[in-house]
C-alpha cells in the first residue's frame, strides 16, 4: 500500500521533472537557433526555400479557408444584425473579426498542422536517419544550416498569410454580403473604414501572426529535433505539434488580446 | 525544383502578403484618413459626456475635423474635460459651440462643434467655453413622464 502511494508520487514527481527539464532545453534551443542564425540570413537561398515549401504549400488552404470564413462570418452577421436594423454595419462586423481574432488565430491553426506538422517529420527524419549526425561529421552545424532556416521561414511566412486570409475573408464577406444578400454597397465599405483603426486593430493583428509565427516555428522545430529517431517517435512528435502548437496560439492569443483590448 | 522558379514564387507570394497588408490599412482601416497631418488641442468641460470615448470623432457639420484625445475629470468642479484634438486646416471662433451627440439611434458618440460668430479664432490650449452635455436617455424619460403627469393634474382643474 505505502509502496504503490510513494511509487505513484515518484512517477508524478518524475513526469513533472521530465517537463520541466524539457522546458529548459526548449529554451536553450531557442537561443541556440538564434545564435546560429546567421547562416539563414547570410545565405538567404536557405530560408527562401524554406519560405516556398511551408509558405506556398499553405496559401492554398490559407485562401480557401479564408474566404469561407468570411463568407461565413457575413451570413451569420447579417442574420444576427438585421434583427437589430443596422445590416451595414455586417462590414464591420466581418473585418473587425478577421483582422483582429481570426485572421492571426485561424491561419496560425492552419499554419500549425499544415506547415508546422511536415517541418517536424522532416527534422525528426533526417534525425532518425542519422543525417544531422552526418553534418556533424562533416563540421556542419545542423542547427544554422536545417533548424535556423526552417525557423525563419516560418516566422517570414506566417504573417504574410494572416494578412491573406485576413485579406481574402474580407472580400468573402463582401461577397455574401453586398453582391449575394444586398447590403448597401457604400455603407458596408464606409462603415468598415470608419471603425477599423489601424493602429489598434491591423497593426495588433499583424503583431498578433508575427508572436504566433515564432510560437509555432519554434515548437515545429523543436519537436523535431527533440524526436525520438524512431518510426514511432517521429510520429509522436508530429502529433504533439500540431497539438502544443495549436494550445500555444489559443493560449497566447487570450494574453495578447488582454494585452491590446482592454476595454478602449 | 530550379533555383530560380522557386525565387519567383516567393517573390510572388511576398509580394501578395504585402499587397493584403496594403489591402486591410487603406481599404478596410482608416489609413487615409486617420492621420491628422497637423493638429492643435482645445479643452472642453462638460457635465456629463455619456458614453464618449478617447479617439472617438470631433465633427463639424457633420464632417471629421478632429479626435477625441484624452478624458479627465475634474476634481474641484466635478466636470469632465475632454480634450480635442482638431486639425490644424480647421480654425474655429472662440465662442464656438461643442456638443455631445450621438449618430444613429443606438450609434456611437461624437463631439459636434458649431462655430459661433467671433472673429478670434481658437487656439491651442484654450478652453470651449460653451458646451452642452450629452442627453442621457433616463433622464430625458424621467423628465417626460414629470411633464405628463404634471399635464395630468392641469386637466383634473
Amino acid at each position: 500500500m505505502l509502496d504503490s502511494v510513494t511509487g505513484m508520487l515518484r512517477d508524478l514527481g518524475r513526469h513533472v521533472i521530465g517537463r520541466i527539464a524539457r522546458l529548459g532545453f526548449a529554451a536553450r534551443f531557442f537561443l541556440g537557433v538564434l545564435w546560429g542564425s546567421g547562416t539563414a540570413w547570410r545565405r538567404f537561398q536557405l530560408t527562401i526555400r524554406e519560405v516556398f515549401f511551408s509558405g506556398i504549400h499553405s496559401l492554398i488552404i490559407i485562401l480557401v479557408s479564408g474566404l469561407f470564413v468570411g463568407m461565413v462570418l457575413g451570413l451569420q452577421g447579417y442574420d444576427t444584425l438585421q434583427r437589430y436594423g443596422s445590416s451595414e454595419a455586417l462590414g464591420v462586423l466581418v473585418a473587425l473579426s478577421l483582422v483582429r481574432e481570426l485572421g492571426p488565430v485561424v491561419a496560425g491553426l492552419l499554419f500549425a498542422s499544415r506547415a508546422g506538422s511536415a517541418i517536424t517529420a522532416e527534422i525528426g527524419l533526417m534525425k532518425a536517419t542519422e543525417q544531422l549526425t552526418a553534418m556533424e561529421m562533416m563540421a556542419v552545424d545542423p542547427v544554422a544550416r536545417v533548424v535556423a532556416p526552417r525557423f525563419w521561414g516560418g516566422v517570414i511566412s506566417m504573417p504574410l498569410l494572416a494578412a491573406m486570409f485576413s485579406a481574402i475573408g474580407v472580400f468573402g464577406g463582401y461577397l455574401v454580403g453586398v453582391v449575394l444578400i444586398g447590403v448597401d454597397e457604400g455603407a458596408f465599405w464606409s462603415q468598415m473604414q470608419a471603425a477599423v483603426d489601424f493602429r489598434l486593430d491591423i497593426v495588433n493583428g499583424i503583431i498578433k501572426s508575427v508572436i504566433f509565427g515564432v510560437a509555432v516555428s519554434l515548437i515545429a522545430v523543436f519537436e523535431g529535433y527533440d524526436a525520438p529517431p524512431t518510426a514511432e517517435g517521429v510520429s509522436g512528435a508530429t502529433t504533439r505539434t500540431v497539438v502544443t502548437s495549436s494550445l500555444a496560439i489559443l493560449a497566447l492569443d487570450f494574453v495578447l488580446t488582454a494585452f491590446m483590448f482592454r476595454g478602449l | 525544383m530550379q533555383r530560380s522558379t522557386m525565387d519567383l514564387w516567393v517573390g510572388v507570394f511576398v509580394a501578395a502578403g504585402l499587397a493584403a497588408m496594403l489591402f486591410l490599412a487603406l481599404k478596410v482601416g482608416n489609413l487615409a484618413s486617420a492621420n491628422l497631418s497637423e493638429s492643435y488641442l482645445v479643452k472642453a468641460r462638460f457635465d456629463n459626456i455619456g458614453g464618449l470615448k478617447v479617439r472617438a470623432p470631433v465633427k463639424s457639420a457633420g464632417v471629421v475635423v478632429g479626435r477625441v484625445q484624452n478624458i479627465d475629470f475634474d476634481a474641484e468642479r466635478y466636470q469632465a474635460v475632454v480634450a480635442l484634438e482638431v486639425d490644424k486646416r480647421y480654425q474655429f471662433p472662440r465662442d464656438t459651440f461643442a456638443t455631445i451627440l450621438t449618430s444613429g439611434l443606438l450609434g456611437e458618440q461624437y463631439v459636434g462643434l458649431e462655430a459661433g460668430g467671433d472673429t478670434e479664432v481658437l487656439k491651442a490650449g484654450e478652453d470651449i467655453k460653451k458646451t452642452q452635455s450629452a442627453v442621457v436617455l433616463e433622464k430625458l424619460i424621467s423628465q417626460f413622464m414629470f411633464n405628463q403627469a404634471a399635464s395630468g393634474e392641469k386637466k383634473e382643474k
